[in-house]
C-alpha cells in the first residue's frame, strides 16, 4: 500500500492500558500507537484482548488505568459520545444495529445535533449519496431485520462514513462475510483509507494482514507481544506462531483414505419455503460413509443451513428420505437424531450450541443429562461433572477462568471449543459441523480442523459445511458444492480445482462454459 | 329511550372511564419501550388518586391536584426504577412490590389525610372543585360524535397527547432512542446513548402518567376517594399496552374497547334492560379479550416477522460488562 506519514503526532496513541474481567486480565499494560494514514493490523488468538482494547478507545468499557491520547492531547472517552466527537469510529464484532429500525434511523441514532425531528428527507438523500460515492448500496428505507448480513455491514460502513469518522476501528469486519462480500468490502476500506483515513484492523484472516496494513501489532493473552511493520514479515507462518507463541502445523495429519459402509443417506430431500416460491433444498442426494469427510461448499445462504437442519431434526422435509447409520431418521424429532448417533456443531454458535448463562462446565455435560454417569435418579452427580469437565477443558484446551465460568464470558474461539469439545465427545459416529472455524483465531481453527480429521480417521463420517475452499480442499475427502439449494456437482477433493469448484458455487453448470 | 341516545351515552361513559385507562397505558407504553416491565401500575395509580384527591381536598387547587398526583407517581417509579436499573433486580418481583406497597401506603393514608370531623378519613368526602365535562356548544349536539365534545379537560388533553406522543415516538430523534434502548440497549450504548439514563427518565414518566390516569378516577370519573378504587385498572393496563403493541397510536383502541366493555354493564343497567349478559362475564371479557387478541397477534406475528413483536429487551436489565 502506499507510503505512510510517520513525521507527525500519532493520531492515537494507548499507554499502559490495563482492563480487568471477573478472572481475566483482559488486557495488561498495552500500549499502542497509530499515526496519521496508517493502518495497523491488531491480531492474536481468541481471547488476547483485541476487543476489549479497542471498546475502551471507543468509550465502551472505561480502562482499569492507563491513558489515552488522541491527536496529541490527553483525551478522556468516558462514553461513545467522546470518541465520535474525536472523529473515532468502530465497526464492531457484532453488528451494532437496531433490528426493527430502518437503516437512515440506525444511521443516525444517538447523534447528538439532530434537530427535535430529524429532517428524514435530507438524511436520506445524504445516505444515498454517501453510498453512490463509496459504492455501497442500500436502501435507506429497508428495515435491517430484512437486510441480508452483508447488506448490514454495509450499514456498519454508512455509519462510519455518515459521522464523518476519520480513525476506523473495524473489529474482524469480514468473518461473517462470504468471499465475495469480504472482497467488496475490502474495496470500500481501500477507498476509505485513500482518503487519508486512519485503521485498526482486527482479523484472522493472514492474507487481508499482508494486503491492507503497514504495521502489525500482536496481543497474547492480553499483553501486546510484538508491533513491527508488515514489510519485514516474510512469511505468513510468522504472524501465526507471534500469536500462539508456538509454531502451528499448517498441514494436518491425516492418515489414508479408508472409506467404510455408508453412514449417511439423504435421497432427494426437497424443502419447500413457507411463503411458496423456489424450494429452499431441490431433491438433494448424497451420501457419506464412515471414514470419510465430506465437505459442502457454496456461498452461504444457497440451502446448507437448511440442510444440515433437515439432517439433525430441526426442519421438516417435504419430501425425500434421510438415513442415518441405516435407519429412516426423516423428520425424526432431534433426540431421535441425537440417539441414532448424530453430534452437531450449529453455525449459530450463541443460540443454538451453549446456553449462555451457564456454566462451562454444564455446558460441556450438558449431553449426558440421560445417562446414568450424569444423574442417577435425576439428581446430578456434581464430582463426576467436574471431573468430566476438567478432563475436556483439558484435552481441547479450553481456555476458560474456572469450569464455573458462565459461557458467554469466554472469547469466540473457546466458545466454539466447548462446543466442539461437548458433540466430539458425544459423537455416536456421524458427526455435523457447520462453519466450526468461523472468527477463530489460526491455533484454534488449527485444532478445530485436526479434531475433524482424527473423527474421520476414527472410522466417523464427517459433514463439513465450510464457505472456504482452502479448508475443505485441506480437510474434506469429498466436496459437494451447493447453489440455490442444490448440489451441483460432487467431486474428490483431491482432484478439485480451486477454479472449478469457484464456478459452480457462481452457479456455473458442470461443463458447459 | 332511542338507540341513537344509548349509544351516545355509552359512548360518552366509555370516554370518562378509558381517559384514565388511556394516560396509564400511554405511561407504561414509553416505560416498556425503553425495557423496562413496571407492574406496579395498580399501586401507582392508586396513589395517584389519592394524592390528587387529597390535594383537591385540601387546598381546592385542581391543578396543584394533578401536580401532586403525577409527583407521587414518578416518585413510586423512582422507587421501582432504582430496583430493576441500578440493583438490577427482577422487573416482575419489583413490580409486583410496587403494587402491593404503592395499594397499602394509599389505604392507609386515605384514613389519615381527612378533616377531622370525618376521623380524619378521605372517605366519603366529596370535594367542590372537580373536572367536570365542558360541552363545545354546537358540537356536542350533534348525535353520538357529541359525546366527544362533551368531557372533561382531562379527556380533550388526551385529543392532543395522544397523536403527539406517537409522533414523539416515532418521528422525534428522542423516540428514536427510546425504541432503540428497548429493543437493543448494547447497540443503544454503542451509539454514546446512556441506556441507564433513559431508562430512569421513562420509567419516571411512566410513573407521572399513571398517577395522571390516577388522578382521573378521583378528580373527575368518580369525584371521591375510596379504598381500592382503581379496582384492578393497572392490571388491565399491562394488558392494554399488549393489546397497543407497544404503539403509543393504537393505545386508545384498546381503551376504547375495554372503556367500552365496562361501561356497557353501567349503561345496561342504567337504561333498566335487564342483564342479557351476567356482570361476571363483562368483569372478565376484557381478560379473555386479551387472551384472544394474544393469540391473534402471535399468529399474525409468525406470518409477519415480529411487526407486532414487544420490545426486545422488554424485562432485561442491562449493563455494558454484560455479553
Ligand atoms: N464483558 C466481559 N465480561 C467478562 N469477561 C470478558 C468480557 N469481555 C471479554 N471478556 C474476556 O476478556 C478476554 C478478552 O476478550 P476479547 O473479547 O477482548 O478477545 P478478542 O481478542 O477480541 O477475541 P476474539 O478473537 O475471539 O474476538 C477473554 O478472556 C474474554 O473471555
Ligand atoms: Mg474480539
Amino acid at each position: 500500500m502506499s507510503e505512510k506519514n510517520t513525521d507527525e503526532t500519532p493520531v492515537v496513541r494507548m499507554v499502559n492500558i490495563t482492563k480487568h474481567f471477573p478472572g481475566v486480565l483482559a488486557n495488561d499494560s498495552v500500549d499502542l500507537t497509530l499515526h496519521r494514514g496508517e493502518v495497523l493490523a491488531l491480531l492474536g488468538e481468541n481471547g488476547a484482548g483485541k476487543s476489549t482494547l479497542m471498546n475502551m478507545l471507543v468509550g465502551l468499557y472505561r480502562p482499569d488505568s492507563g491513558e489515552i491520547f488522541v491527536k496529541g492531547k490527553m483525551a478522556e472517552i468516558n462514553s461513545p459520545q467522546d470518541s465520535m466527537a474525536l472523529g473515532i469510529g468502530m465497526i464492531h464484532q457484532e453488528f451494532m444495529l437496531v433490528g426493527n429500525m430502518t437503516v437512515a434511523e440506525n444511521i443516525i441514532l444517538g447523534m447528538k445535533d439532530l434537530p427535535f425531528v430529524p429532517p428524514m428527507a435530507d438524511i436520506k438523500a445524504k445516505i444515498t449519496e454517501l453510498s453512490k460515492r463509496y459504492g455501497l448500496q442500500v436502501y435507506p428505507d429497508k428495515v435491517i431485520q430484512d437486510l441480508s448480513v452483508g447488506e448490514q455491514q454495509r450499514v456498519e460502513i454508512l455509519k462510519l462514513l455518515y459521522r464523518g469518522a476519520d480513525i476506523l476501528i473495524l473489529d474482524e469486519p469480514t468473518a461473517v462475510l462470504t468471499p465475495g462480500e469480504a472482497r467488496d468490502l475490502n474495496e470500500i476500506l481501500k477507498k476509505m483509507l485513500a482518503e487519508g483515513k486512519s485503521a485498526i484492523f482486527i482479523t484472522h484472516k493472514m492474507d487481508e494482514v499482508m494486503e491492507f496494513s503497514h504495521t502489525v501489532q500482536v496481543l497474547r493473552r492480553g499483553k501486546s507481544v510484538s508491533s513491527c511493520p508488515t514489510n519485514t514479515i516474510k512469511r505468513v507462518q510468522d504472524l501465526a506462531n507471534m500469536m500462539v507463541g508456538r509454531d502451528i502445523l499448517f498441514s494436518l495429519d491425516r492418515g489414508p483414505y479408508k472409506p467404510t459402509d455408508v453412514m449417511v443417506e439423504a435421497r432427494d430431500i426437497t424443502v419447500l419455503p413457507i411463503g411458496g416460491g423456489k424450494p429452499v433444498l431441490d431433491k438433494v442426494s448424497f451420501s457419506i460413509r464412515g471414514g470419510e469427510i465430506f465437505g459442502i461448499a457454496g456461498v452461504a445462504g444457497n440451502g446448507q443451513q437448511q440442510l444440515t437442519e433437515a439432517l439433525t431434526g430441526l426442519l421438516r422435509v417435504d419430501s425425500g428420505t434421510i438415513l442415518l447409520n441405516g435407519k429412516d431418521m426423516t423428520n425424526k424429532t432431534p433426540l431421535q437424531v441425537i440417539k441414532s448417533g448424530v453430534s452437531h456443531i450449529p453455525a449459530d454458535r450463541g443460540r443454538m450450541g451453549v446456553v449462555g448463562d451457564m456454566s462451562v462446565g454444564d455446558n460441556l455435560s450438558m449431553k449426558k443429562y440421560r445417562t446414568q454417569e450424569l444423574s442417577s435418579h435425576s439428581v446430578i452427580n456434581k464430582s463426576w461433572v467436574r471431573k468430566f469437565a476438567d478432563h475436556l477443558i483439558d484435552v481441547f484446551t479450553i481456555k476458560t477462568p474456572s469450569q464455573d465460568t458462565s459461557v458467554k464470558f469466554l472469547s469466540g474461539g473457546n466458545i466454539q471449543k466447548t462446543i466442539l469439545a461437548r458433540e466430539i465427545d458425544s459423537c455416536g459416529g456421524i458427526l455435523i459441523a457447520v462453519y466450526p472455524s468461523r472468527g477463530l483465531d489460526v491455533g484454534a481453527t488449527e485444532a478445530v480442523r485436526q479434531n475433524l480429521i482424527k473423527q474421520r480417521d476414527k472410522g466417523n463420517a464427517v459433514l463439513l459445511v465450510s464457505e472456504e475452499l482452502e479448508e475443505l480442499l485441506m480437510v474434506a475427502d469429498k466436496i459437494a458444492v451447493m447453489f440455490e439449494g442444490r448440489i451441483m456437482d460432487i467431486v474428490d477433493a483431491d482432484k478439485a480445482s480451486t477454479e472449478r469448484l469457484g464456478m459452480l458455487m457462481a452457479g456455473v453448470e458442470r461443463e458447459d462454459v | 329511550m332511542n338507540l341513537l341516545d344509548f349509544i351516545t351515552r355509552l359512548l360518552a361513559a366509555t370516554l370518562a372511564m378509558g381517559t384514565s385507562l388511556t394516560y396509564a397505558t400511554l405511561g407504561e407504553v414509553y416505560t416498556e419501550k425503553t425495557g423496562i416491565l413496571n407492574l406496579g401500575m395498580e399501586g401507582t395509580m392508586l396513589m395517584g388518586a389519592l394524592a390528587g384527591f387529597a390535594t383537591a381536598f385540601n387546598t381546592g387547587n385542581l391543578l396543584l391536584a394533578l401536580l401532586m398526583s403525577m409527583l407521587v407517581g414518578a416518585l413510586l417509579s423512582l422507587i421501582h426504577a432504582f430496583l430493576c436499573i441500578t440493583m438490577r433486580a427482577n422487573q416482575v418481583v419489583a413490580g409486583l412490590a410496587i403494587t402491593m406497597f404503592g395499594t397499602g401506603l394509599a389505604n392507609f393514608l386515605g384514613q389519615r389525610l381527612g378533616p377531622a370531623t370525618n376521623n380524619f378519613n378521605l372517605t366519603g368526602m366529596n370535594i367542590a372543585n372537580k373536572f367536570s365535562n365542558i360541552a363545545i356548544p354546537g358540537l356536542s349536539g350533534i348525535p353520538i360524535i357529541g359525546a366527544l365534545f362533551d368531557v372533561s379537560l382531562l379527556t380533550y388533553a388526551l385529543y392532543a397527547i395522544l397523536p403527539f406522543s406517537w409522533f414523539f415516538m416515532y418521528k422525534t430523534k428522542h423516540g428514536m432512542v427510546v425504541r432503540a434502548v428497548g429493543e437493543n440497549p448494547r447497540t443503544a450504548a454503542a451509539m454514546g446513548i446512556s441506556v441507564t439514563k433513559i431508562r430512569y427518565l421513562y420509567t419516571l414518566i411512566g410513573g407521572m402518567f399513571a398517577g395522571l390516569g390516577g388522578a382521573c378516577l378521583s378528580l373527575s370519573f368518580i369525584p371521591s376517594w375510596n379504598e381500592g378504587m382503581t379496582g384492578g385498572k393497572g392490571w388491565i393496563v399491562i394488558a392494554l399496552v399488549i393489546f397497543s403493541t407497544w404503539n403509543p397510536g393504537r393505545v386508545v383502541i384498546g381503551t376504547l374497547v375495554f372503556g367500552g366493555i365496562t361501561s356497557l354493564q353501567f349503561s345496561l343497567q342504567a337504561a333498566g334492560l335487564k342483564m342479557v349478559i351476567p356482570s361476571q362475564f363483562l368483569g372478565f371479557s376484557p381478560y379473555l379479550i386479551t387472551l384472544v387478541v394474544l393469540t391473534a397477534m402471535t399468529i399474525i406475528n409468525q406470518k409477519k416477522k415480529g411487526s407486532f413483536a414487544s420490545p426486545s429487551a422488554l424485562g432485561v436489565s442491562f449493563a455494558i460488562d454484560d455479553k
